[in-house]
């Protein structure tokens, strides 16, 4: 999967356009995958994953951090996410499918909160970014 | 044998109730051509599908999307038999079609999304669940006889 240079400006510009809002479209991306796909809980017994959660918004934060840092440095997410994907592989050690559970709930965020910035090339390129993300984050797992 | 709570039925029923089910099912059918553009091998008669703006005004597209969609309200209309109700359409995705069925998945997945896109805060995660669980399980009977 190779991010096209329209992919890469796509990219920038949705994170452009979402700015500051970042952390609470993370943090309802996770609240999202919480509730539909219940197996994604199993991840985190030590979080309070109640409605409101002050754990479950702080982490989203630092997953939007993550998000906004791979879009921009695009021409070189592996080096970006270098350390993140150390550290999922030697420590958390989350199965590769839930990166791409969580994708589809950011996706879904994206298309509740700002619809008009989903057209369908943006939805392309986005999805195609966050594949690619969780490709670099389960790279070093074997 | 499913289960659906009385809230996935109303979450079910309150939305679709609201679905253009033309515009939607053209919109979703054009998304999944355009985001996972190896699914267009399954429509080569189709004419032009050359860029996203020719996808989307593809009038084979809408008609297709309108018919993908329309069958959907079927599940809808009986969610505790969809393997029953998509029996002989799943045999013909696999006998005559030969679509792989992650491509069910895939549509569905797209569906949940345009419907984010309509609804915005009203497809709160609650609704969000209930229409990832019901398309889940329209593409697994979709699948059932594949053989």
């Amino acid at each position: 999967m190779v991010l096209s240079a329209a992919d890469k400006n796509n990219v920038k510009a949705a994170f452009g356009k979402i700015g500051g809002q970042a952390e609470e479209y993370g943090a309802e991306a996770l609240e999202r995958m919480f509730c539909t796909y219940p197996q994604t809980k199993t991840y985190f017994p030590h979080f309070d994953l109640g409605k409101g959660s002050a754990q479950v918004k702080a982490h989203g934060k630092k997953v939007a951090a993550a998000l906004v840092e791979a879009a921009n440095h695009i021409d070189d997410i592996a080096g970006a996410l270098s350390k993140l994907s150390d550290l999922h592989a030697q420590k958390l050690r989350v199965d590769p499918v839930n990166f791409k559970l969580l994708g589809q709930c950011f996706l879904v965020v994206v298309a509740a909160r700002n619809p008009a910035l989903l057209t369908p090339e943006m939805h392309a390129s986005l999805d195609k970014f966050l594949c690619a993300v969780g490709t670099v984050l389960t790279a070093k797992y074997r | 044998m499913v289960h659906w709570s009385a809230e996935e039925k109303q979450l079910i029923a309150s939305i679709w109730s609201k679905v253009n089910v033309e515009q939607c099912g053209a919109e979703a059918l054009a998304r999944l051509l355009i985001v996972y553009p190896w699914t267009q091998r399954f429509f080569d008669n189709f004419g032009n599908l050359s860029s996203p703006t020719a996808i989307i005004g593809n009038p084979k597209v809408r008609a297709h999307g309108k018919k993908v969609l329309t069958s959907f309200g079927e599940a809808i209309k009986n969610l505790d038999n969809l393997k029953g109700t998509y029996s002989k359409l799943s045999e013909l995705h696999c006998e005559k079609l030969h679509v792989d069925p992650e491509n069910f998945r895939l549509l569905g997945d797209i569906l949940v999304i345009v419907l984010a896109a309509h609804f915005t805060k009203d497809f709160t995660p609650a609704c969000q669940a209930t229409w990832q669980k019901l398309v889940g399980l329209v593409a697994h009977a979709l699948a059932h006889k594949y053989h």
